[in-house]
């Protein structure tokens, strides 16, 4: 139990300690606001090269040069959703941690739907099918079970 | 019937997943489809690596096919692709252009007098823009680029002798009979 809670808490200070370290790659706010919408912006995108990174998060070369792109175009006014389709035009659907929604991504977004659908319907039918053989419990078998209820009444008083 | 449905709808569904992990396990994460190909080449202008007066736009390249090889002296895996670039270049099927990605001029000078020039010429993207303007994300990366300045392929990672002959040499024949 001692050594659990150990775990624990040596789990729970790791997993404090991130937020920080992902701040360690963002260089010295020169701006706090331009900062922080840069930083929203790259957190919906996905470095190229550390593929389980954000661009906010990671310290390939490429996602640091793609930060400085980003604060460049935020600088110049472009929209939120310009610099999305600016680099959807480079690195293709890929970039996003969003994927969107379309023909090609409709399983991605609806197969997990379709699957519990599955489920339902598969639980239903047998569902369904159970009932039909608690009907058909058959007169020998309730004696049975009645007399083996008489035979041990302790047992269901507790 | 029906018993025999219940013990094999799981199986069936097991040798589905199993055949999903199968073809993810074959299929490489790095290989990220290009949104370039079928989209005309992004326009650039850029100095020559060895001659820092002349310049090499992609449109200088109209009316042939041509290959973009994007290469740095930092790049390990480029050193590796060298060799066939240079086997490639002999041949004088295709010309190859370089893009010098992130690279300094003396270092990817000193690269080429040392290990030999597969290039026609490099154009020289010292803080990588043009790079990023073609999606690059590792180098080596290797555009196949047609008549009308169309990408019309492209490939990651180091070019090896049988990509050269399987997949090159077919394509840049048949983009060169269009």
């Amino acid at each position: 139990m001692r050594k659990f809670a150990v775990i624990l808490i040596a789990s729970l200070a790791t997993y404090c300690a991130f937020p920080a370290f992902a701040d360690e790659a963002t260089p010295v706010a020169t701006d706090p606001v331009l900062e922080e919408h840069v930083k929203a912006i790259t957190e919906e995108l996905r470095c190229l090269v550390c593929q389980n990174q954000t661009i906010a998060d990671a310290h390939a070369d490429l996602a640091i040069d793609l930060r400085n792109q980003v604060r460049e175009k935020v600088k110049q006014g472009m929209s939120d959703q310009a610099i999305k389709d600016y680099m959807v035009q480079r690195y293709g659907d890929f970039v996003l941690y969003r994927p969107p929604v379309k023909s090609t991504t409709w399983l991605l977004w609806f197969g997990p739907f379709l699957l519990l659908l599955g489920g339902l319907v598969i639980l239903m039918l047998r569902l369904r099918s159970r009932t039909t053989p608690d009907e058909m419990i058959s007169e020998s078998d309730l004696q049975r079970a009645a007399a083996l209820l008489r035979a041990s009444p302790e047992s269901t008083k507790e | 019937m029906k018993r025999v449905l219940v013990f094999l709808l799981p199986l069936v569904g097991f040798a589905l997943l199993i055949g999903f992990l199968a073809v993810g396990l074959k299929r490489d994460p790095r290989e990220i489809p290009s949104p370039f190909i079928g989209k005309p080449a992004p326009a650039f202008t850029l100095t020559q690596l060895q001659d820092q007066n002349k310049t090499f736009s992609p449109k200088d390249m109209l009316g042939k096919v041509w290959l973009l090889n994007v290469w740095a002296s930092w790049c390990v895996s480029c050193r590796e692709e060298h060799p066939v670039l240079l086997d490639f270049a002999k041949q004088n099927v295709v010309p190859i252009m370089g893009l010098n990605y992130k690279d300094g001029r003396k270092e990817g000078v000193d690269t080429l007098s040392q290990m030999g020039d597969p290039y026609q010429l490099s154009a020289f993207d010292a803080d990588g823009r043009v790079g990023i303007d073609y999606g690059v994300y590792g180098v080596p990366e290797t555009f196949v680029i047609d008549k009308q300045g169309v990408i019309r392929d492209k490939i990651i990672g180091v070019i090896t002798p049988e990509i050269v002959t399987q997949k090159l040499l077919p394509l840049i024949k048949e983009l060169n009979r269009a």
